[in-house]
Formats: structure tokens, C-alpha cells, sequence
């Protein structure tokens, strides 16, 4: 369902520039975006510009989805896979403003989905394009501070080192314990942080049908993933990489094989797991899946003729 | 070089030919020549700002010379000049066939990981992808190195000076490098720290052959460890020779000197 953006009374006064961003900056980011889709996984260098969130919040994904966004495109934007969160409402409204498209939480119908943190339940398809908000895009850099160095690392493959802090993880834990921003390889080639998606997410980018745009706002790089492109999660040979799984259900629509968050309820210690995705969620529920801690709906109108005495 | 009958001299693994460099006008080093072959070592002393590091850095292919050639005897290019190799090329041969160890641990170690994934690290650079395997390995090499291996998963920052002096010399040769180079290993430590790291390093460098070249203003370190010694003064040599033969029938004054100021007990 997408809520269509009703014409503006003050159009012809209006300021700003279409999408926010000048034609020269969408310009310069356009060409990063290309190199990145050419060279699967490297990190382009792009004039990263300041935008009027700060850092943290999103710049990165805001400035790619700026450059690829046109007044046919469906937006959709999540942040920990829920529509319905602070960041991921304003910078939904930030684009329905200045670049005047429609928005939808509905994942098949989106066009454009901004994401932070997930990638959506259901499968993406060709003409897609997620676009990942990147804090850190260098893998290597929790194990080697220096630029130069990773650079080099990049460029003559040298990967061994990532392998260092996997090994750390079976040694301390008995197993690779990390969950989010796990490390993959892309086209055998580059190494790449995935942002910090949960490794549950990882093996969704393998062949994915949809374009996959990567943006880190405060580091100034772009990377891609291009459709159909093989992606491989890093692994020991006798560790293998698997992701996360839960004993529990979806409290409220009984998912098995969704990414579900734990919701603290009382200082009792009580608590329900729910798919991070709300609308993979909601979609269920509306089909008639039923978890067990789903309540009856709310009947708004019947609260309303009927005040509280 | 006459050939002695029924002796063949080994080819050189590493030759050095009229290595010079320059800091701008300031001297490094000056048109230093030699050889080395497999599983000699090779002590270079002198005073403090002679030019031992500056040589050291250049012959590992961390500093490239003003002029001058460093020719290595890879495996995979036979013998080739070192700074003739492509960066990628020069790279994978340091990891693979060579060893570094600093004079502070601190320079040699990733402080941030356990002592027993930085043992296991050069594996990983080389391919090693079985969890089982590295570990094993490197419990053996902590063992060899006599650490307790119950601490294989404590940080760096958790050993003691001389411990983590250990960890460093099993991180540079768990993968079977060819040649070591050593900058002061034992500078820094108290005496009889020095005295069991170096006993350890003199079993080590003869049960594996391995060829060093070690850097030291210490003549004991150098009478202990050293095969042939190359005496540098101001970035020159000034006099090479047998360890037993420089060390007590110094020819030049400057090792006289040198020699005759080792404090005595």
C-alpha cells in the first residue's frame, strides 16, 4: 500500500534541489556507484557530503539513495527491519520532501529500501536496489589501523589477517561467535564488512537478484554487490559458518525461520521473541498465522463512541 | 674465492653487494657487501647510531636503499635481487620464507590478540584454514619456546617482558622461515632473562638450520649467538671476520676499543 504524496501548494517556491543533493554531487556519487558495481566489493573513495542528519544516523545510505532516486521510485526505508522506528520514520519523510516519491512498507512493492541492520524476510527481485548504511566498510580495521596497510592487504589479497579474529572467537568461545558485520568474500576476490547485518542475514546476499549498495557517510567509501554475484561468508574447515537459530516462535505471528528480536517485558524477567522484521510480521499475521502471545485487534471506533466514564 | 678440493662452498642464500643509504646528506649506511649462507649467523654490532638498524631494515626489505643490490634466494624466483620483485611478489616472499623479531615484543606482536592467535597468524597469512591444525601447532611451539601453554589465550599485555620476547620468536618461526633477522632480541631484558632467552634462540637456530642475521651492541649476545661478525662504525664496516677471531684478535682500533670496553665482573 502506497500512500501517494498529495501536490504541494508552495511548489514553485521551492528552494531546494531535487533529491536534496546538487546535480554535480548526485553526479560524482553516480560514477562511484558505477566503479563500485564494476569491481564487486571494492571500496570507492566519494566526496562524502554533509547532510542534515549527523553521523551515525544514516548519511552514507542517504547520499546513495539520493543519487539513485527518481519520482517513479516506491521508497522504503528500515532500521533493525522495523518500518515503524524514529530513524527509519524521518528518513522516510526526508525523502517523500525533497524528492517528492512515494512510500511503502510493503518490501515487494518498494523500488528503492534503505536499511540499517537487516535485509528484509521476504526475497528481494530484479529491479530492487538495497541500499546499506555503513558505519565501518574497512573489515580489517579492528586488526590493522593503519590505512595504507588494509589498502595494500585489498589490493595483493592478503586476507590471512582476517582469519586472526576468528580464531580468537573459537579459541575464547568454542565457536566463531560473532553475529553482526561478519565478514564475507565477494567473488572470491575482495574482502567485505556487510555492514553490520546479522550473520543470519549473510547467506540472503549470495545471488541475490537485487543491487546491492553500500554506503559509509563518515568514512567516505561506496561499495556494491551486483545481482547474481557470489558471496561467501568466511569460515575454519573444521568450524564451518552457520547463523544464528532460536527454540522460540514469533510471539505474534508464530514465524519459525525469521530473525527474531527478545522483548524485555516486566522487572519479572518475562519476555517475548518477535520477528525484527515488522512487516514480514504484519503480513503473517494478516494471512492468518497466529503466535502465541497474539492478542485480539484493537477496536479503535468502539473506543471512541464509548469514552471512559 | 679459491676453491678448497673435495669442499663445495653452498650457494649464497642472501648476498649483499655495495649496499648504500642515505638519509638526504645523512649517512645510513656505506657500500656494505657480503654473504650469507644457509644456516650461518651473521652478528652485526657497533655503537648506537652506526647504522646497524638502518642495514638491518634495508636487507629486510623494509627500507629501500639509495643504491645497491639485496639478492635473496627465493623458492619461487631462485636467486633475484629483492628490491626487483613486485611489491605483491616481495611481500609474499617476506611472509613465507622469512622471519622478523623486534627489540620490543610491543613492535612484533598485535597487543590486541591472544599470544596464541599471534603465533598462529603467520600460518593463517599462508593459507592455513583449519582451526584443529593451527592450534595444535602453536601449543607445540609454545611449548618448545617454554611457555606454560595453559596461557595460550592470554593477552600479550598479560606476559612478562621475556614471555612475550618468547611469543614473538615462535610467531616468526612456526611457519619455517629460511632466514631470521633479529634486531637486540634481548635488549630490554634483565641479565638472566638474556641469558635462558638466549640459549634458547642458539638450540632453536641449530636444530632448524635456520640462517640469522642478528643486530646487537651487546658482545656477549654476539659471542654467543654469532658465527661471523661484521663490526660497523659511523655506517661503514670496518672489519668482519670469525666471532672467535674478531672478538679476540680485534684488528681494527675501533673494535679494539669496542672489545676492551665490555665491562668485566
Amino acid at each position: 500500500m502506497s500512500t501517494p504524496v498529495p501536490a504541494r501548494a508552495n511548489a514553485p517556491e521551492r528552494y531546494y534541489n531535487y533529491a536534496y543533493l546538487d546535480e554535480q554531487t548526485k553526479r560524482m556519487i553516480r560514477r562511484s556507484i558505477l566503479k563500485a558495481l564494476a569491481i564487486p566489493g571494492y571500496q570507492v573513495p566519494f566526496g562524502s557530503r554533509e547532510m542534515p542528519v549527523p553521523y551515525g544516523w544514516g548519511t552514507g545510505g542517504i547520499q546513495l539513495t539520493a543519487a539513485i532516486i527518481g519520482p517513479d521510485d516506491v521508497y522504503k526505508c528500515i532500521d533493525q527491519g522495523a518500518d515503524d522506528t524514529t530513524n527509519a520514520v524521518s528518513i522516510r519523510r526526508f525523502f517523500a520532501n525533497v524528492a517528492d516519491v512515494a512510500t511503502t512498507e510493503d518490501t515487494g512493492e518498494a523500488t528503492i529500501i534503505q536499511t540499517r541492520h537487516r535485509i528484509p524476510e521476504k526475497p528481494l527481485k530484479q529491479g530492487q536496489v538495497l541500499v546499506y548504511q555503513v558505519p565501518q566498510p574497512e573489515p580489517l580495521r579492528g586488526l590493522e589501523a593503519r590505512e595504507t596497510e588494509t589498502r595494500a592487504m585489498h589490493a595483493y589479497e592478503e586476507y590471512g589477517l582476517q582469519y586472526v579474529s576468528l580464531y580468537e572467537n573459537v579459541s575464547t568461545y568454542g565457536r566463531i561467535a560473532a553475529t553482526a558485520g561478519y565478514p564475507v568474500m565477494v567473488e572470491e576476490r575482495y574482502l567485505m564488512s556487510p555492514s553490520p547485518i546479522p550473520k543470519f542475514d549473510n547467506p540472503k546476499m549470495a545471488q541475490n537478484e537485487a543491487v546491492m549498495l553500500f554506503g559509509a557517510g563518515r568514512e567516505k567509501r561506496i561499495y556494491a554487490v551486483p545481482p547474481f554475484t557470489r558471496v561467501r561468508s568466511l569460515d575454519f574447515e573444521d568450524y564451518p559458518f552457520e547463523t544464528q537459530t532460536w527454540e522460540e516462535t514469533c510471539a505474534l505471528c508464530g514465524a519459525k525461520d525469521s530473525y527474531l528480536d527478545e522483548v524485555i517485558l516486566d522487572d519479572a524477567g518475562d519476555k517475548m521473541f518477535v520477528c525484527s522484521d515488522s512487516h514480514h510480521c504484519a503480513e503473517r499475521r494478516e494471512a492468518g498465522h497466529v503466535g502465541p502471545m497474539a492478542g485480539h485487534t484493537l477496536d479503535q471506533d468502539a473506543a471512541l463512541k464509548e469514552p471512559a466514564q | 674465492m679459491n676453491a678448497i678440493p673435495g669442499r663445495i662452498a653452498p650457494a649464497p642464500l642472501l648476498s649483499v653487494e655495495g649496499l648504500t643509504k642515505w638519509y638526504g646528506h645523512v649517512l645510513g649506511c656505506r657500500d656494505v657487501a657480503f654473504d650469507l649462507r644457509p644456516g650461518e649467523v651473521l652478528g652485526i654490532v657497533g655503537e648506537s647510531g652506526s647504522g646497524k638498524t638502518t642495514l638491518l631494515n634495508c636487507i629486510s626489505g623494509k627500507l629501500t636503499p639509495t643504491s645497491g643490490e639485496v639478492r635473496f634466494d627465493t623458492r619461487r624466483f631462485g636467486l633475484t635481487d629483492i628490491y626487483g620483485l613486485s611489491e605483491p611478489d616481495r611481500r609474499r616472499m617476506q611472509r613465507e620464507e622469512w622471519g622478523f623479531v623486534h627489540q620490543n615484543p610491543r613492535d612484533g606482536l598485535r597487543m590486541r590478540v591472544s599470544g596464541g592467535a599471534n603465533v598462529a597468524e603467520p600460518l593463517m597469512n599462508l593459507g592455513g584454514r583449519h582451526y584443529g591444525n593451527m592450534r595444535q601447532a602453536t601449543i607445540d611451539w609454545l611449548d618448545r619456546v617454554e611457555l606454560d601453554t595453559r596461557r595460550i589465550d592470554d593477552k600479550p599485555r598479560n606476559f612478562s617482558g621475556g614471555m612475550q620476547q618468547r611469543i614473538q620468536v615462535a610467531r616468526n618461526l612456526i611457519h619455517g622461515p629460511r632466514l631470521v633477522f633479529m634486531d637486540e632480541p634481548t635488549g630490554g631484558l634483565d641479565v638472566s632473562v638474556q641469558a635462558r632467552l638466549l640459549d634458547l634462540l642458539r638450540e632453536l637456530v641449530r636444530d632448524l638450520g635456520l640462517a640469522v642475521i642478528i643486530v646487537t651492541h651487546d658482545m656477549a649476545v654476539a659471542r654467543l649467538m654469532a658465527d661471523r661478525l661484521m663490526v660497523m662504525k659511523g655506517g661503514e664496516v670496518v672489519e668482519t671476520g670469525l666471532t672467535d677471531q674478531v672478538l679476540d684478535d680485534p684488528q681494527h682500533p675501533y673494535t679494539q676499543l669496542l672489545v676492551s670496553s665490555v665491562l668485566q665482573i
